[in-house]
């Protein structure tokens, strides 16, 4: 093999290997830091285990929202099932009610959710894009179970 | 009237640069030279167009002219003037119009200050400008048309984004563009350089200083937006791993990469195909990065309610510019010569060492950022990747990337001597080791993560200072000699230098404030008091005040140490008009050696006048922007350098060593 051929077999074996380093970095570190959605609709038909560090969206439910010193209780709904969260800390300016929300942390053994951060925005009419499509998943479920019971 | 002349301004733009972009490349391959030289009055011409459209963009925000729609929904007649010209790019459609601005300067100042280069190589510089002009003004144009009209139009506007009034928009989006954008200079340059097949050391040196001001521009942009998410309580402070910040960072790890690159294609004619497949994955990560802030597909604090036609456009772009250019690379690239070889210890295996872990970097947050896209697309399942993910990549790739920083500069170009370059380290590496240990024991304790941590900072700032101790060889001559050895380095060393260190610094700073901060989260009603990290704060006064367009609580807060008073911070909770927005407004309290941040919320229902309070200590925060201002000042350095600015550059004869380059 030439030199230059041999130079070049070098920087690809390198190239290589920081590649493979990449991916299997990426591979192990990911398994564990992989934070799944769920809406109320989708916790209530799976089992999640307690303890699982996951994300929760839909909308913060009218007339649900209690403050007490720094620990909020709010519901989250998709219009089809609603959860309770309990979150300790700040809340994000953009925090309303009948808006949609983001929060990630932990669900209880009783089905109640621990929020460890609720996600902020920076736009009033900012919808994240999975709340959004688990109200559309949400309501295409109602309008079917409707339509389900509509029939004779 | 005014507002059409811009619409106008914009189409015209649109026009030239469809000239700019067939023209010049007509004329380069036939050898026309009035067909390239075509090339350079278009840019001049479509930058003064754009100039004029974005002037008069500014004007209807400044004179609030509500028959605009732009200025309806992002400005009200009471907004303070600077948030009038800031609004104009705080949304979608200005601050596209924004980046083709950018874009355009960036084309002008080829045509003009590219009288050296060869005529054929700048008027496919230029066409290639004007291709990504002509498909961004089209995505302007044809989406997201900042002159649009409104046929009823209002009294007053809806304002500005109550989060968006922040001397921060006023930098950052800018600053940020400028390197996004400085990028496509790289790109257009390797696009040029397929298509006439040639790669020389004089390209590399043409290439060089653009993407050296990028680079200054974009550490400067994120620096800046890492400051504004730190001091914005709910942002995730200084660096949340959230898709849009590592939209920033992918582009920045990669424009890092090729600044390193093209010092080998310069210095030793070698690394040449790589180095145009970085310049072309460096603009098209720009791309990326402004396509998954512009489409909201992902997740993120940072996102904007959006139409989604926008985000496909984007798309369409991305594919077009970063596809065109790899299928031009699979074609050309292998015709590239093969330049000089060199022993994988040298300066040479240094910088490639450093650019495989940048772009291992680059990946594996390329990946941690992307996969949720993709694994929607394909399984529509949502998930998101967490901080730890990157955290872990990131703390396993950088003390191998420090310690080959603080090594590579003292190697000699094609055959090093590592053992005499870590024998010229002793000292940093001795000093740094100590210096961590001595500080995390009278920090007493804290995780112990801090300490290799904080020798990865203290080595590259002890490294660059040996570097330069070794180049002007201090002690060993008189001290009047080696200050005469200082003045006469290139610059181009001392930006090296102080880039390095800047890391340093900013290393130290993250450390710090990840490791060490205090938080303290409380009901307080005025007169308590709260111990954080030695000091006591007391809530002294918690009144109404008002502001040009807002209603605010103002909590005064009391910092004292032991009795003696250190300063007072006032945090707000304003309600922003016309909107009615609550917007929390913190208080900080700098030294330099550590931040102490205030924050006041809702009052507490529970405790009668008493409010939620939030304090933290922030134990060297403000090393991550001084060290950041520090790496920008050496990209601003090396960019003065006499050598990048001299004429075309001819090869240096074969054996003639360069005393300035080489460390014996």
């Amino acid at each position: 093999m030439t030199r230059r051929g041999k130079r070049r077999l070098q920087a690809l074996t390198l190239g290589m290997l920081g590649l493979g380093v990449a991916t299997t970095l990426a591979l192990t570190a990911f398994r564990d830091n992989l934070v799944f959605f769920y809406s109320p609709s989708d916790i209530a038909a799976d089992h999640i285990n307690p303890g699982r560090n996951i994300r929760l969206g839909g909308m913060v439910e009218k007339d649900s929202v209690k403050h007490e010193g720094d620990v909020t209780e709010f519901r989250v709904t998709d219009m089809a099932k609603t959860i309770g969260v309990t979150y300790r800390g700040q809340l994000p300016d953009l925090f309303r009610e009948g808006q949609g929300v983001v929060t990630e942390g932990t669900l209880s053994p009783d089905g109640h959710f621990i929020a460890s951060e609720v996600l902020a925005k920076h736009d009033e009419k900012y919808m994240p894009p999975e709340v959004a499509s688990a109200l559309k998943r949400a309501g295409e479920q109602t309008h079917a179970t409707s339509t389900l019971v509509e029939k004779p | 009237m005014i507002p059409e002349l811009g619409q106008f301004a914009l189409v015209l733009a649109a026009l030239v640069a469809l000239a700019q972009s067939t023209v010049p490349l007509i004329g380069a391959a036939r050898g026309n030279s009035r067909w390239m030289a075509l090339g350079s009055s278009a840019a001049i011409m479509q930058c003064v167009l754009i100039l004029l459209a974005f002037a008069i963009l500014a004007y209807e925000h400044v004179v609030s002219d509500f028959t605009v729609e732009n200025v309806v929904q992002n400005s009200f007649a009471a907004m303070p003037l600077l948030y009038k010209i800031t609004g104009v790019w705080g949304n979608h459609e200005g601050s596209m119009l924004l980046w083709v601005m950018i874009l355009s300067i960036y084309g002008m100042l080829i045509a003009v200050f590219g009288g050296n280069l060869p005529r054929a190589l700048k008027a496919r510089v230029l066409a290639v400008q004007g291709m990504i002009g002509l498909g961004f003004l089209g995505f302007i144009l044809a989406t997201s048309d900042p002159f649009n009209r409104i046929i009823d139009p209002p009294v007053d506007g809806e304002g500005l984004n109550p989060l968006l009034q922040d001397p921060g928009l006023a930098f950052h989006p800018p600053f940020l563009y400028l390197g996004y954008v400085g990028f496509s200079v790289a790109f257009s340059f390797a696009v040029a350089a397929l298509i006439e097949g040639r790669v020389d050391p004089a390209w590399a040196r043409w290439v060089r200083p653009w993407t050296l001001a990028a680079w200054s521009a974009l550490t400067l942009g994120v620096a800046m937006g890492s400051w504004w998410a730190y001091y914005t309580l709910g942002w995730g402070g200084w660096w949340g791993w959230d898709p849009v910040e590592n939209a920033s960072l992918m582009p920045w790890l990669a424009g890092t990469a090729l600044l390193h690159s093209a010092i080998v294609v310069e210095k030793r004619d070698a690394l040449k195909s790589w180095t145009i497949l970085l310049s072309i994955l460096t603009f098209s990560l720009s791309l990326i990065g402004t396509f998954l802030v512009r489409s909201g597909l992902t997740t993120s604090v940072h996102s904007f309610a959006l139409d989604p036609r926008r985000g496909i456009f984007v798309l369409g772009l991305l594919v077009a510019a970063t596809g065109g250019a790899l299928t031009l690379y699979a074609i050309r690239a292998p015709s590239l010569k093969m330049g000089g070889l060199f022993h994988p210890i040298s300066r040479e295996g240094g910088l490639v060492l450093n650019n495989l872990l940048l772009t291992t970097m680059c990946a594996t947050v390329f990946i941690g950022t992307l996969y949720p896209l993709f694994l929607n697309a394909l399984t529509g399942k949502t998930v998101s990747v967490g901080p730890p993910f990157f955290n872990f990549c990131c703390q396993l790739l950088t003390p191998l990337l420090v310690a080959a920083m603080g090594v590579g500069p003292l190697l000699a170009w094609k055959r090093g001597d590592l053992l005499g370059a870590l024998g010229r380290l002793k000292f940093a590496a001795a000093a740094s080791v100590i210096i961590a240990l001595a500080v995390y024991y009278l920090r007493s304790g804290g995780p112990v993560l801090a300490i290799p941590a904080l020798i990865c900072g203290l080595w590259l700032i002890g490294s660059a200072l040996a570097e330069v101790a070794d180049r002007v060889r201090l002690f060993a001559i008189p001290l009047s000699h080696s200050f005469a050895r200082a003045v006469a380095l290139p610059r181009s060393a001392w930006g090296m230098v102080l880039a390095h260190a800047g890391l340093g610094v900013v290393i130290i700073g993250m450390t710090g404030t990840a490791l060490w901060t205090e938080e303290r989260i409380q009901a307080m009603a005025p007169g308590d008091s709260v111990e954080l990290a030695g000091y006591q704060v007391q809530l002294q006064s918690v009144g109404p005040v008002k502001g040009p367009n807002y209603d605010a609580e103002r909590a005064t807060f009391v910092v004292t140490d032991h009795g003696r008073l250190v300063d007072t911070l006032a945090a707000e909770r304003r309600t922003v008009h016309p909107q009615e927005q609550a917007v929390t407004n913190i208080g900080i309290r700098t030294n330099f050696f550590a931040d102490i941040y205030a924050a006041v919320g809702e009052p507490d229902p529970a405790k009668p006048g008493a409010y939620v309070t939030r304090l933290y200590h922030h134990p060297l925060v403000p090393w991550i922007w001084v060290g950041a201002v520090i790496m920008v000042f050496g990209g601003i350095v090396s960019l003065t350098d006499r050598r990048l600015r001299i004429g075309a550059p001819t090869r240096r004869p074969v054996g003639l060593p360069d005393a300035a380059l080489t460390a014996e």
